[in-house]
């Protein structure tokens, strides 16, 4: 297991899986403003939902990175043969996945926030709703990305899977980053993302079985 | 040395996208035995292969191993930016075993630091019968071990082979090439 999960660290370090969603966070970040204008008070009252939906969205971007090169290589093949369950195998893929992915981009939301001149107490609530959120994000990439390995059509299949199951997420994300009510929302948000990555590593790895027929 | 077959198939058959490949087949390897599978292209030697890893469930009949089973196909399941004795290595972890004794059975020893994506077919064909030769399994599956191998590699291989059936250990080989396995059963697809 630990031998997995460390390989899982060394292929999104070098493979560039834990770059990508940061920098396209970013680039949604910095492109904002330019789309709605350098309002401040505009930008402070939207500024949480756009970064949430750029996170919703750069959590996509790895779905194609996560399973299927391992699939195509032989990788779970071998782990299979040495009669290791599927659901570690998930299991490493998602503490791998999700440490490559959300500390990264709660450190990019502090310099997004910085890009959108976002008021600090939003910054806060944005930060804590990432800590909630990104687990789900994760777990429902790794859960995409275990359903379409070996497929051809990958990328836009799993945007049709994985965005609807992203709403719980999305809505409670967002609403976290409004002023007030935030603690109703934050409880929900860390419930909805707690559950997703409680069954990711089954759903993940009945999905890694399945595909090897 | 127990005489407990290390693979044993029983009236296993082999349906694949509608059309059966292969019913009734009775396959036993005790120690020491080898069997080789062979058949034109598409007869299904690779799916016997896969159904004895027990990756592929058979579509009736039973399959149990006697021992952990090594298993050495197309796939070569190395990753391409490591260094090729860090690559082995981390399955010689899985395995609790050592990458070293693989690689000098196969002469890939001098290619240690060399990067996956750097090899050639040969040595990457190499690098994977390596990693069947340092899982010390009883039990070695190989799907055409001997495709893109020069007459070194060859050598090599059939030394593994003979060394591993002396060692109390069995060895199912799929091939459309000849295989230097001595008195080995015939599996006719």
């Amino acid at each position: 297991m630990t031998a997995l999960l460390l390989r899982e660290l060394r292929l999104a370090a070098t493979g560039g899986s834990a770059l990508l969603p940061v920098i396209f966070f970013l680039l949604v970040a910095t492109l904002f403003p330019f789309a709605v204008g350098p309002d401040a008070p505009l930008l402070a009252r939207t500024g949480g939902g756009a970064l949430w939906m750029a996170a919703l969205l750069a959590a996509l971007l790895p779905v194609d990175r996560l399973v299927e090169p391992d699939r195509a290589a032989g990788v779970l093949d071998q782990l299979a043969v040495r009669g290791m369950p599927e659901e570690i195998v998930a299991l490493a893929k998602l503490v791998g996945h999700w440490l490559s992915f959300g500390p990264p981009l709660m450190l990019a939301t502090i310099a997004a926030a910085a890009l959108m001149k976002l008021p600090g107490d939003l910054l806060l609530r944005l930060e804590l709703g990432l800590l909630a959120g990104t687990p789900g994000l994760a777990a429902l990439t790794l859960i995409v990305a275990a359903l379409t390995a070996g497929l051809r059509t990958t990328g836009a299949l799993a945007g049709l899977l994985m965005l609807p199951l992203a709403v719980p997420i999305l809505i409670f994300g967002a609403a976290m980053s409004e002023q007030g009510g935030a603690m109703g929302a934050a409880k929900l948000l860390a419930a909805a993302s707690l559950l997703l990555a409680a069954i990711a590593p089954f759903a993940a790895g009945a999905a890694l079985r399945a595909g090897r027929d | 040395m127990s005489a407990a077959p290390l693979l044993r198939m029983e009236r296993v058959a082999c349906l694949r996208g509608g059309r059966l490949l292969f019913e009734a087949l009775d396959l036993s390897l005790a120690p020491g035995e080898a069997a080789l599978v062979t058949g034109p292209n598409g007869a299904g030697k690779s799916s016997l292969i896969r159904i004895a890893a027990g990756l592929l469930r058979p579509t009736s009949g039973a399959v149990s191993h006697g021992g952990g089973a090594a298993l050495a196909d197309e796939g070569l399941a190395l990753d391409a930016k490591l260094p090729l004795a860090h690559a082995l290595g981390f399955w010689a972890k899985l395995d609790r075993s050592d990458a070293l004794p693989g690689m000098e059975a196969m002469d890939l020893v001098r290619l240690g630091e060399v990067p996956v994506r750097m090899l050639s077919t040969g040595q990457r064909k190499r690098a994977a019968l390596a990693r069947v030769v340092a899982s010390g399994a009883p039990l070695w599956l190989l799907d055409e071990p001997a495709n893109g191998l020069d007459a070194d590699g060859e050598r090599r291989l059939a030394g593994a082979m003979a060394a591993h059936r002396a060692a109390g250990g069995a060895i199912l080989a799929a091939s459309h090439q000849p295989l230097d396995l001595p008195d080995a059963r015939r599996v006719a697809l």
